[in-house]
C-alpha cells in the first residue's frame, strides 16, 4: 500500500542564504541583466547618483547653501579654469553667488531623489491598497474607488499636484511654509500618481482572485485581508514594480518642474529643478555651465531610471521570452 | 492505393535554441509514412513532441524552433526546405490544419462565411459567388444545420462543437490531400466529441483524405485512426495498426500507457501505473529515453538508443528481443 | 460514526445566477431579465467512507455544486447537512470554521491551484497554522514532511516552488494541502482532467490508497466516465442543473435508466473496439439560460412524448437508484 518513508528529524523549510544567492544569480532575471549592456550602464548611472546623493555632504568640496562658506568673488567661474580673482579651480564652475556647481548638483540631487522616492512610496502604498480592495471586493467599493481614479485621471497629473500643493498651503501658517514644503510636495506628487497603481493592481487582482489557489485559501477559511496580502499581493507586485520604476522618473521630473516653476521646494533646499531655474537666467549672459550641468544630471537620472524600468518590464513579461 | 506514400517523413529532427544558449531537441529522429485516405494517429503525453511534429509538417513551427534534420516529402517532393512563399502555397491548398482550441482559432471580428471565403479564394480561382456557394457546401458537409443562415453568423454565436466543425470546414476549404488535426476534440464535451469524430470519419471516407490525428486520448485514436504511432520524449517508440497497438501493445511504454487508461467497461482494483514522469527536453537520459522508468531495462538500454525494427506488423524501438516483446504480460509495470 | 450513515446530505439544492444585462441596457434596449439556473433541485447523500461521483458535461452545474458544498458560493435554496449538522444554520464563525475544517477541496488545474510565489512547504503548512492545529514551528515542519511523504513526494521538495514540479506532482501537493487539516470529506473537482493519462493513473491510485488508509469520503466531479467507473461507488448524472439519474456504479454502467445516461455511455470512445452497437449523439446541449420546457433533455431524446415536453419529471425511485424521467429505459 502506501510506502511511508521515515520522516527526517527536522526538515529545513527555509533555504540558506547561500542557496538564495545562488538561485538568484542563476535566475533568468539576473541572466537577462548581465547580458544587456544598456541596462547595466543605466544601473551604474543610477547607483552613482544614489551614492552621490547619499554621501553628498562628505564628497562635496563645499556646502553651497551655507551662505557663510561662499565667496562672491568666486562667482561666475567657468569650469576647470582658474578664477580671475582667487585663482581657485572648480570642476564644474560656479554660479553667480559663488556656489560650486558640482556641490549644488550633489545637494540638489539629494532633494530630488528624496522627494522622488518618497512620492513613489506614498502613491504605491495608497494605490496598491486601494487597487487590492477594489479588485478583491468588487461591488460598490470597487465602483467608488475606480470612479475616483477615473475622475482624477482626466486631469494632467502635474496639474493635480499643483492643485493639491496650492490647496494645502492655504492651511499652513506662513511661518512653517518652508519647513513643510517638502512633505506637502511629496503628498501632492504622491496623490497625483496613485490611480496608475490602483488600476493596474485592480486588474491583476481580479484575474488572480478567480484562480484556484485563492479559492483554496478561501476554503481553508482565511480572512479576506490575509488572502489579499499573503496570496494576491505577491502576485501583483511584478507590474507594480515596473510602474514604480517608471513612476520614479516621472516623480523626479514632476518635482523638477514644480521647483522650476517656483512652487516646489523652498529656496533653502534647492533641487535640480531649482538649479535649472537659476541657471536659465544666465544662458544669455554666457555662463552656460550653470544651466547645463544640472540639466544633464536630471536628464541622465531620468533616462537611466526609465531604461531600468523598460528592462524590468521586458524581463517580467513572459511572452517575450 | 498508390505506391508512393502521400506523406513521407524520415528522421525528422526539430530543435529549439533557448535564450540561454542550450539547444533542445523536441523531435529526435521521427519517421513514418502516410498513405492517401489513411488516418495516422500520433499519440503521446504532454511534451512528447507530437504537436511539434504536426507543426513541422505544415511549416508552422514557432521560431526559434526549426527543422534541424531529416526530410518531409509530400507526394515525393520535399517540403521541409521550401521558402515561405512556396510553403504558403502548400499550406491550406495541399495540407490543411485543424487546431485545438475552437475559441481562439476563429477571428471573432469576421463572420464564419467571410473567413471561409477568404480561405477559399486564397487557394482556388473562384469568383466571390462561387466561393460563397462552396462555403455553403462545406458548412453543410460538416453538418452545420441551417447553413444558409449560419454562414453570416459570428464565431461567438456558435457552440463549441459547431465552432470545431467550422474549423474543420476551414481546413477542407481548398480540398487538401492531407489534414493535420491537432487535438481536435480535447476541448469538447464527450457527446460533442463523438459527433466531431463521426464528421471526421465520414469526410475521410468520402474524400479519401489522409489525416494525421494528434492527440493524447487513446480512445479517439481507437475510434478514428487506422494506424497509430506512439511518441515518447520526441521519439516514436511503436508504430502499427490501431488494432495491434491497442490490443497487443509491445513496447513497455505503450503497455504502461494502455494499462493506465481506465476502462469504462470494467472495474479494476488498481490502475497500472508507470513510475516517474516523462523527462523534460533538457534532461533526456542517454540510450533509450524510457529506460529510467522501464522495469525491463537492462544495460544496453542505458547506453544505446534503440533502433526501430519490425516485430510482426508493427515497428518497435526497443532492445528487448522479439520473444519478450510478444509476451502478453511482461509484468513490467508497477501494480 | 457508523459506516452506513450519510456524512453529507444535500437536499433541494438550487443556485440561480442573474446574468441579465445592466439595468440601463435593459431599459433602453428592452431586454428581459435573464437567469442562469446552474443547479436545479439537486438532492443526494454520501455515506461515510464512500465515493460519490457527479458526472456531466458543460452547463451541467457540477462545478457549481462542488463550490456550494465547500462554501465558496452560497446556494439560492436547499440544505446541506454535514454529519447531521445543517451548515447554513451555523451562525457562529468559529463553529462554522470547525465544521469547514472537516471538508476540503482539490481543484482541477494543478497549475493554478498553488500560489506560485509560495514554497511548497508553506503551502502545505498554511492550513495547519490557519486551523491552529500545531503552533510549534518544528512540529509544523515535521507534519509537512509527513504529509509530503504521504503523497509520495520527497519531504525535501518542500523547499521548492510550484513551477519546479510537474502537473502530477503539483496535484500531489494539492492533495497534501487538503489533507493537512485531517478532513473527513474531500470534494475533488476534476482532479485529473488536466493530467496525462499515466500521471492520472498514479494520482487515482494514490487517492484510493488514501481513502482506504484514512477512511475518507469523496465527492468526485468529472466528465470522464471511465475515471468515474474506476473511482466511484455511486454515480449521479447531471444535465443542465438537474440530477437525472443516480445509481450504484455497476448498475449505472451496465443498465442505464435515463436516455441521457445511455447517450453519454454510447458517446464514450470505444477503446476495446468491441464494435458494440451505439446510437449516434443527437443535437447539442442547449444554453443553460434558455432551457427547454418540461424535461430539459426532450429535444434530443428519441423516447420523448408530449408529457416530456410539458411536464418536468419528478425524481422516481427505482429500487437501488433513482431517475428523473417519464420514459425510463428498461422500465
Amino acid at each position: 500500500m502506501s510506502e511511508m518513508t521515515t520522516t527526517p528529524a527536522a526538515i529545513r523549510t527555509r533555504p540558506s542564504v547561500r542557496e538564495r544567492f545562488a538561485s538568484a544569480w542563476d535566475s533568468d532575471i539576473a541572466h537577462s541583466f548581465r547580458y544587456s549592456p544598456v541596462t547595466m550602464v543605466a544601473a551604474v548611472v543610477v547607483l552613482l547618483m544614489l551614492l552621490g546623493a547619499v554621501f553628498g555632504p562628505w564628497i562635496a568640496p563645499q556646502n553651497p547653501f551655507d551662505p557663510g562658506s561662499l565667496n562672491l568673488m568666486d562667482g561666475k567661474t567657468a569650469p576647470l579654469t582658474p578664477n580671475a580673482f582667487t585663482g581657485k579651480v572648480y570642476l564644474l564652475g560656479t554660479d553667480d553667488q559663488g556656489r560650486d556647481v558640482f556641490s549644488t548638483i550633489l545637494y540638489g540631487s539629494r532633494v530630488s531623489l528624496f522627494v522622488g522616492f518618497a512620492a513613489v512610496a506614498f502613491s504605491m502604498l495608497l494605490g496598491v491598497t486601494l487597487g487590492l480592495i477594489a479588485g478583491y471586493r468588487g461591488g460598490w467599493l470597487d465602483a467608488v474607488i475606480m470612479r475616483t481614479a477615473d475622475i482624477q485621471l482626466t486631469f494632467e497629473s502635474l496639474l493635480v499636484a499643483l492643485m493639491i500643493f496650492g490647496f494645502t498651503r492655504t492651511f499652513i501658517p506662513p511661518g512653517s511654509q518652508n519647513e513643510l514644503a517638502v512633505p506637502v510636495l511629496i503628498l501632492a506628487i504622491g496623490l497625483a500618481e496613485w490611480p496608475q497603481y490602483a488600476r493596474t493592481v485592480r486588474g491583476v487582482t481580479m484575474v488572480e482572485r478567480n484562480k484556484e489557489y485563492v479559492q483554496a485559501a478561501r476554503v481553508i477559511g482565511l480572512h479576506p485581508a490575509i488572502i489579499m496580502v499573503r496570496h494576491v499581493l505577491p502576485n501583483v507586485l511584478g507590474p507594480v514594480l515596473v510602474i514604480a520604476t517608471l513612476g520614479l522618473a516621472l516623480a523626479i521630473i514632476a518635482e523638477a518642474t514644480l521647483s522650476f516653476l517656483g512652487v516646489g521646494v523652498p529656496p533653502t533646499q534647492p533641487s535640480l529643478g531649482t538649479l535649472i531655474r537659476i541657471g536659465q537666467e544666465y544662458i544669455v549672459s554666457g555662463e552656460w555651465w550653470i544651466l547645463l550641468f544640472p540639466a544633464i544630471t536630471l536628464l541622465a537620472l531620468a533616462l537611466a531610471v526609465n531604461l531600468l524600468g523598460d528592462w524590468l518590464r521586458d524581463v517580467l513579461n513572459p511572452k517575450l521570452r | 492505393m498508390a505506391d508512393t506514400p502521400l506523406l513521407s517523413v524520415r528522421d525528422l529532427v526539430v530543435e529549439f535554441p533557448t535564450w540561454r544558449g542550450v539547444v533542445l531537441r523536441a523531435v529526435d529522429g521521427v519517421s513514418f509514412d502516410l498513405r492517401q485516405g489513411e488516418v495516422l494517429g500520433l499519440v503521446g503525453e504532454s511534451g512528447a513532441g507530437k504537436s511539434i511534429t504536426g507543426a513541422a509538417v505544415i511549416g508552422l513551427l514557432e521560431p526559434p524552433g526549426r527543422i534541424a534534420g531529416g526530410e518531409i516529402r509530400l507526394n515525393g517532393e520535399r517540403i521541409d526546405q521550401l521558402d515561405r512563399r512556396a510553403m504558403r502555397r502548400i499550406r491550406g491548398r495541399r495540407v490543411g490544419m485543424v487546431f485545438q482550441d475552437p475559441l481562439t482559432s476563429l477571428n471573432p471580428l469576421y463572420t464564419v462565411g467571410q473567413q471561409l471565403i477568404e480561405t477559399i479564394q486564397t487557394h482556388l480561382p473562384l469568383s466571390p459567388g462561387q466561393a460563397r456557394q462552396r462555403a455553403l457546401d462545406l458548412l453543410v458537409e460538416v453538418g452545420i444545420p441551417a447553413a444558409e443562415r449560419r454562414i453570416d453568423s459570428y464565431p461567438h454565436e456558435f457552440s463549441g462543437g459547431m465552432r470545431q466543425r467550422v474549423i474543420i470546414a476551414l481546413a477542407l476549404a481548398a480540398e487538401p490531400e492531407l489534414v493535420i488535426a491537432d487535438e481536435p476534440t480535447t476541448a469538447l464535451d464527450v457527446s460533442v466529441q463523438a459527433q466531431v469524430i463521426s464528421v471526421l470519419k465520414r469526410l475521410c471516407r468520402e474524400k479519401n483524405m489522409a489525416i494525421i490525428l494528434i492527440t493524447h486520448d487513446m480512445g479517439v485514436i481507437a475510434e478514428l485512426a487506422h494506424r497509430v504511432a506512439v511518441m515518447y520524449a520526441g521519439r516514436i517508440v511503436e508504430i502499427g495498426t490501431v488494432r495491434d497497438v491497442v490490443k497487443a501493445p509491445r513496447h513497455p511504454y505503450t503497455r504502461g500507457l494502455m494499462g493506465s487508461i481506465p476502462d469504462p467497461a470494467a472495474e479494476a482494483d488498481r490502475l497500472a501505473q508507470i513510475p516517474g514522469v516523462m523527462p523534460r527536453l533538457n534532461a533526456i537520459p542517454p540510450g533509450c529515453a524510457f529506460n529510467p522508468r522501464c522495469a525491463a531495462a537492462f544495460d544496453r538500454c542505458r547506453r544505446e538508443r534503440p533502433v526501430a525494427r519490425d516485430v510482426g506488423t508493427s515497428q518497435v524501438a526497443c532492445w528487448l528481443d522479439d520473444e519478450q516483446l510478444r509476451q502478453p504480460d511482461l509484468a513490467m509495470v508497477a501494480r | 460514526m457508523s459506516a452506513g450513515r450519510a456524512l453529507l446530505e444535500v437536499a433541494g439544492l438550487r443556485r440561480v445566477f442573474d446574468v441579465s444585462k445592466p439595468w440601463l441596457n435593459r431599459v433602453i434596449e428592452g431586454h428581459r431579465q435573464q437567469f442562469l439556473h446552474a443547479v436545479d433541485d439537486v438532492s443526494f447523500s454520501i455515506p461515510a467512507g464512500r465515493t460519490f461521483a457527479l458526472v456531466g458535461e458543460s452547463g451541467s452545474g457540477k462545478s457549481t455544486i462542488a463550490r456550494i458544498i465547500v462554501g465558496l458560493i452560497a446556494p439560492s435554496a436547499g440544505t446541506i447537512r454535514f454529519d447531521g449538522l445543517d451548515i447554513a444554520a451555523i451562525k457562529n464563525p468559529t463553529e462554522l470554521r470547525q465544521v469547514r475544517r472537516r471538508f476540503q477541496m482539490i481543484f482541477q488545474d494543478p497549475y493554478a491551484s498553488l500560489n506560485p510565489r509560495m514554497r511548497v512547504a508553506d503551502i502545505v503548512a498554511e492550513p495547519i497554522r490557519a486551523f491552529g492545529l500545531l503552533s510549534d514551528s518544528a512540529a509544523v515542519q515535521n507534519r509537512v514532511g509527513e504529509l509530503l511523504a504521504l503523497v509520495r513526494l520527497d519531504p525535501r521538495d518542500g523547499l521548492k516552488y510550484p513551477h519546479e514540479f510537474s502537473g502530477g506532482q503539483r496535484q500531489r501537493v494539492a492533495i497534501a494541502r487538503a489533507l493537512a487539516g485531517h478532513p473527513q470529506f474531500l470534494v475533488c473537482d476534476e482532479p485529473t482532467s488536466a493530467l496525462d493519462v499515466s500521471v492520472q493513473a498514479q494520482i487515482l491510485n494514490l487517492m484510493r490508497d488514501l481513502q482506504e488508509q484514512f477512511g475518507l469520503t469523496y465527492l468526485f466531479i468529472s466528465h470522464n466516465l471511465a475515471v468515474v467507473r474506476h473511482m466511484a461507488n455511486e454515480v449521479g448524472v447531471l444535465y443542465l442543473g438537474r440530477l437525472v439519474e443516480v445509481a450504484p456504479t455497476r448498475e449505472l454502467f451496465s443498465l442505464p435508466r435515463h436516455p441521457y445516461t445511455r447517450m453519454l455511455l454510447d458517446a464514450v470512445p470505444d477503446l476495446v473496439m468491441s464494435g458494440r452497437a451505439r446510437t449516434p449523439v443527437q443535437g447539442e446541449i442547449p444554453s443553460p439560460i434558455d432551457r427547454p420546457m418540461g424535461c430539459h433533455f426532450n429535444p434530443r431524446c428519441t423516447l420523448a412524448n408530449d408529457r416530456c415536453r410539458q411536464e418536468a419529471p419528478a425524481v422516481r425511485s427505482l429500487g437501488i437508484g433513482s431517475v428523473r424521467c417519464h420514459t425510463p429505459l428498461g422500465a
